[in-house]
């Protein structure tokens, strides 16, 4: 793509000062210098989003924007295996967006490729990322200048992967700027269920962009179950775009237990018909944590099956937005899309932005969507307590309820058990 | 068992119970009936400790503990039940599991060990067949889409699992068919001990035909204004509440 750059010296938060300003230690990047040169200068033209834009409403990035941060080396490797539980199949670890080849273990299994995806070749990198209909957006811009690793998938036609794939993120070092770009590509008839987990060292500072971008063949399935779980000092910027084709599944799974502002971006294109695309999340907030989930839903096509469950609970001065956005095309008629937004306000200073939106160009179609925000129901509790319940028991009875019906949509025992203890750990706090 | 002592409460600045009297002894039963807004459910729910009332003055013993002085929770581990008169769907909540984490924390209260996974199952079979309560309906969530009479049912079967000393049924009888009535009434005389005393709240006198009671009082403009046998209910029942209303008003 050929680009103009338009001067403009008066431009105060300029991206190109952003970037700059990053200290690149041993920087080993992804992609080529040309797409990189591209990017820069298209971000070059561009400015953080303020509040004035529609789709940053609610989500302030000044946090982001004027952070000093570094590409950083070095892996912690004591305190990373007790993160990874199922060390019996394949797990790829990423300390600061690097691959720690060795802490990682990858399984050999028929028509399962799997690796980090700087060792991937240049066609299939370029076959398989920056396929988005926007490839002017800022964070994918940002992603990929700064992206060094990630992880590669593929699953040759008809093979069913009969392990739950492991990648581990782990930020250990302070003011790491991490980008990681992902890219799954899940072949006719296949199947994969893929675990990706964000953890950081305690008080570490940093700013992380993930980019996922997975295509999905015609027949073939993906569980894909992210778990966030860093600190309130941690700010993530996350995306997951997906391609699906005819007769296909995916289900994400996003598990929001900690970070100081998470923005989860998911873009789900269904370009075959009789496919289903369900999206699960929880989010439970305290302190002044700050998650925005961004999701659309493009039903292109028709006969297709679209469900969407959020839940959060939110206590502190902790803030959330959620903002789901279900397209039916013209002619994508017999679309059932079904989306809800729930959420429970523990604290008088916590709030909650959620916007769900339905756009239908189609006439047959059965859609609905609901947003509720509500307090904790004193009634129930006074009930519980009046059976021989502490109040805080009585409280956590009440918020497991509400969530559970999220965290029981998830079919894999390993990661339902994994929530479940992490979530003892999170409801301690709020 | 209970002694209430000169017992003022207001809500809302608003005082209800206006210097009320009670004693009630192991062993036996006790019906608090009255007209409407008499103070009833308030009574009710200032001995189960809902903040929202405002004691002003007096006392409430309760086997030699201010009752006052204690937290809902630690009321109801002290042996003090309440049957609500609109008992509260919890979704998502189990009843099996609700009544394990009650029934626990009661015992670590006392001192006692954890209950078993085992023996709470056979107790909870063993109880739900006191009130017929289909096994499906304990392991539902807490009163989720329970009828009227399931749900008082299920207040018979809590009662039951946590074996209270004082149980206060509180208007059990409102929105019972006379099957259901007769099946918690049931419950309630199966439960009956010479160790433990039972405090029905009633607006009519049908329930006691079923739950007989030791003592009859009548309770009015918050105050306890007579007290009698069972055949004061039967002459409320023919004479209604207008009579103790110009004697007391």
């Amino acid at each position: 793509m050929e680009t103009t750059i338009t001067q403009d010296i008066n431009r105060s938060k300029s991206l190109s000062d952003f970037i700059q300003k990053v200290e690149l230690t041993n920087f080993q990047p992804l992609f080529s210098e040309q797409k990189r040169t591209n990017s820069f200068n298209l971000l070059s033209q561009l400015q953080f989003p303020t509040t004035k834009d529609e789709a940053w409403k609610y989500t302030r990035l000044s946090k982001i924007s004027g952070g000093n941060y570094q590409l950083q080396n070095g892996t912690k490797e004591s305190i990373i295996p007790e993160l990874i539980e199922n060390l019996e199949g394949t797990v790829l670890v990423f300390v600061n967006g690097k691959y720690a080849i060795e802490l990682s273990k990858i399984q050999p299994e028929v028509g399962v490729s799997i690796s980090p995806i700087h060792r991937v070749d240049k066609a299939w990198l370029e076959a398989n990322t920056s396929i988005g209909k926007n490839q002017e957006e800022l964070f994918l811009l940002l992603n990929d200048y700064f992206a060094q690793d990630g992880v590669a998938i593929e699953i040759e036609k008809n093979t069913q992967s009969t392990q739950t794939v492991q990648v581990l993120n782990y930020i250990s070092e302070n003011n790491s700027l991490v980008a990681t770009r992902n890219a799954i590509v899940i072949k006719e008839g296949a199947s994969i269920e893929l675990v990706m987990s964000y953890y950081a060292e305690n008080e570490t500072t940093s700013f992380s962009s993930h980019i996922t971008e997975i295509t999905i063949e015609n027949n073939a399935n993906l569980t894909l179950h992210k778990i966030q779980n860093e600190y309130s000092s941690n700010f993530t910027i996350a995306s997951e775009e997906i391609n699906q084709g005819k007769d296909s599944n995916v289900t994400l799974h996003t598990y929001t237990l900690n970070g100081g502002l998470v923005r989860n971006n998911v873009y789900a294109n269904v370009n075959g018909q009789n496919s289903e695309t369900n999206l699960y999340g929880i989010y439970l907030l305290n302190e002044k944590q700050h998650v925005d989930n961004h999701t659309t839903i493009d039903h292109q096509v028709a006969h297709c099956l679209s469900n969407e469950l959020y839940k959060g609970v939110l206590s502190d001065q902790s803030t959330g937005v959620f903002n789901g956005k279900v397209f039916v095309r013209k002619d994508a008629q017999k679309i059932n899309a079904f989306q809800s937004n729930a959420n429970v306000l523990l604290s008088d200073l916590a709030s909650m932005n959620s916007k769900p939106e339905l756009e239908i160009y189609a006439d047959d179609v059965k859609c609905s969507h609901g947003s509720t925000t509500g307090q904790i129901d004193e009634e129930a509790i006074f009930y519980l307590r009046a059976r021989g319940i502490s109040e805080k028991n009585a409280k956590l009875l009440m918020i497991d309820a509400f969530i559970g019906e999220v965290i029981e949509k998830n079919t894999n025992g390993f990661v339902k058990d994994k929530i479940y203890t992490l979530l003892q750990h999170k409801q301690e706090q709020l | 068992m209970i002694k209430i002592n000169d017992l003022h409460a207001s809500i809302d600045g608003k005082e209800i119970l206006k210097g009320l009297n009670l004693e009630v002894k192991a062993g036996e039963v006790h019906a608090i009936m009255g007209p409407n807004g008499a103070g009833k459910s308030t009574l009710a729910s200032v001995l189960a400790g809902r903040e929202e009332y405002e004691i002003t003055s007096g006392s409430v013993d309760f086997d030699g503990k201010d009752l006052l002085e204690l937290s809902t929770e630690d009321r109801a581990r002290e042996g003090l039940f309440l049957a609500f008169q609109y008992p509260v769907e919890i979704p998502g909540v189990s009843n099996i599991n609700f009544l394990r984490t009650a029934l626990n924390e009661i015992r670590e209260y006392k001192g006692e060990e954890q209950i078993s996974a085992k023996d709470f199952m056979s107790m909870v079979r063993e109880k739900s067949k006191i009130v017929e309560l289909d096994s499906k309906l304990a392991s539902r969530s807490v009163n989720e889409g329970f009828s009227g009479g399931e749900k008082k049912r299920n207040e018979i079967f809590q009662m039951a699992m946590l074996d209270p000393k004082l149980s206060i049924l509180d208007e059990t009888d409102s929105g019972l068919d006379i099957d259901a009535l007769r099946i918690v009434a049931n419950g309630v005389n199966t439960l009956k001990s010479s160790n433990n005393a039972t405090i029905v709240i009633t607006h009519y006198q049908r329930l006691l035909d079923y739950i007989v009671p030791d003592f009859v009082h009548v309770l009015y403009n918050g105050r306890i204004v007579k007290t009698g046998p069972k055949e004061l209910a039967l002459e409320l029942e023919e004479k209604g509440y207008d009579w103790i209303k110009a004697e007391f008003a």
